[in-house]
């Protein structure tokens, strides 16, 4: 049973039309008199896509803004229709998020529990859990850690933990940031190719330019605004030309 | 360091419920300070080892680190008791801990945290009552028990940077030269898993039941 909040009186939380992508609506973001995002109108409804820029652009405040870990100061985020202000849990549900830092978003000591520890929240039995956390570690080669402390596992391996941790929840958009910033060439290799082959919808902020071969579509964030919205190849290009500047 | 010190094998021991193992450990405890005689400790030393060598199968070497971690602790209370009482009692007092703390070892080698950390929200279940959500300390818990290695591993890696620039502090001033950018790592890192919690859900399982009725709420 699920009591109604008053200010979500009307928007029935069910009502998600998975057809509509992520939507973004005149949005802008300031921290104070800064401005971070600015005029930003768009839908995302490729599988694959790419988010470059310089530092400081905007790119992790723009990530951030497809989850709800930022509700915008102006305009609004729908995710299939619902609004990251007013459902923000239903939006995290839909839309999981892999950060930079494996340290930071591994929470439990041991590898198995971490992976169950989002199917927690949700409140999947233990039974069900266990089969899908069995089956997620398999999947990415992590079967032989299940018990190991987190903390001793490679780079790679524990971005590759926090990444089964976010697809044992079947989100059905996922959201990486940097995701192989911090890894060497053959593990960041290795993570780019998992999340190039995912059947979710992926946004994914990089520095590494080749990881947006086969991309379907590529933004180039410059000063909190959108300034080339193309293919990987003329997007790359637009962005080289851009850097070459400065 | 690892402070997961959960040993895989499948034995009993394992099998069994963590509370039961936890109450056999509080009951060892009470025994132990009720029978205060060099007999019963050395008798519960040896229950003790059969059950974690012998019926769980752990490694000789998860139990000999624990206790060599107490060995100043064991020499010491052998020590003062030997000059104060006799060496009678201060055998029986070392005994006595290297017992317990070899019996918390056996628990925890055999015990995952999970396990171990739904017995802590079992027993913090009354406190819901006062506002407490049992879930949220049992995640306390897991979290420090995860975090901590981490944090140790960052104060190697600030003192090692410091030395890379020929800094070697000793002392107070190591303390103080390693802590203030520790802060800053751990603030930064906090506000970093908070995000990491919120986009796993963390607060997907709606707060405490709200006494008012739903329909008060809708005008
Ligand atoms: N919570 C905040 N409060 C104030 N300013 C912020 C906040 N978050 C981000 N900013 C500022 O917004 C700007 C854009 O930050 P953002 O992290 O989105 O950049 P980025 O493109 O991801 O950069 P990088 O490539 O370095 O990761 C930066 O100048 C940053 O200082
Ligand atoms: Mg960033």
């Amino acid at each position: 049973m699920r009591f109604r909040r008053p200010g979500a009186v009307g928007t029935d939380v069910d009502v998600a039309d998975p057809t509509r992508g992520i939507e973004l609506r005149g949005v802008g973001q300031r921290y104070g008199d800064r401005v971070v995002l600015d005029g930003i109108d768009l839908t995302l409804s490729e599988q694959r896509v790419g988010v470059i820029g310089a530092n400081g652009s905007g790119k992790s405040t723009f990530a951030r803004l497809l989850n709800g870990l930022v509700v915008p100061s102006e305009g609004q985020v729908l995710v299939d229709g619902l609004d990251t202000r007013t459902q923000v849990r239903a939006v995290r549900r839909r839309v999981g998020f892999v950060f930079q830092d494996p340290d930071a978003q591994i929470v439990h000591p041991t590898v198995a529990e971490d992976v169950a520890y989002g199917l927690e929240n949700q409140g999947v039995p233990a039974e069900e859990r266990a089969v899908r956390v069995a089956e997620v570690l398999a999947r990415h080669g992590l079967a032989g850690h299940a018990d190991h402390p987190a903390h001793l596992l490679s780079g790679g391996q524990k971005q590759l933990l926090a990444i089964a941790g976010v697809l044992v929840m079947r989100p059905a958009r996922i959201v990486f940031d940097e995701p192989t910033t911090l890894l060497d060439l053959v593990n960041a290799r290795r993570i780019a190719d998992l999340v190039v082959g995912l059947e979710q919808q992926v946004v994914v902020v990089t520095h590494q330019l080749d990881l947006l071969d086969g991309f379907d579509r590529v933004l180039v964030i410059d000063r909190g605004r959108v300034v080339e919205d193309a293919a990987p190849g003329p997007a790359v290009q637009a962005y080289r030309a851009l850097m070459a500047d400065r | 360091m690892t402070l997961a010190l959960y040993v895989p094998r499948s034995s009993v021991v394992h099998r069994m419920h963590a509370g039961v193992k936890l109450l056999g450990l509080a009951v060892l405890a009470v025994l132990l300070f009720a029978l205060p005689t060099l007999t019963a400790a050395g008798a519960a030393l040896a229950g003790v080892l059969a059950v974690g060598l012998l019926l769980a199968r752990l490694p000789v070497a998860v139990l000999a680190r624990q206790a060599r971690a107490v060995r100043w602790w064991l020499l010491a209370l052998l020590v003062v008791h030997a000059l104060t009482t006799d060496v009678r009692t201060g055998a029986h007092v070392s005994l006595r801990l290297l017992t317990l703390v070899l019996a918390a070892a056996v628990v925890t080698a055999t015990t995952r945290v999970n396990a171990m950390v739904a017995v802590v929200e079992w027993l913090c279940a009354p406190l819901r009552l006062v506002g407490v959500r049992p879930a949220r300390v049992g995640l306390a818990i897991t979290m420090a028990l995860r975090f901590i290695p981490v944090l140790i591993e960052r104060a190697d890696r600030i003192r090692a940077a410091q030395a890379a620039r020929g800094g070697s502090p000793r002392g107070l001033r190591a303390l103080r030269t390693t802590i203030a950018p520790l802060l800053v790592q751990v603030l930064q890192m906090a506000h970093d898993v908070s995000e990491a919690l919120d986009a796993r859900g963390a607060d997907d399982v709606p707060p405490p039941r709200r006494r008012r009725s739903p329909t008060l709420e809708t005008p």
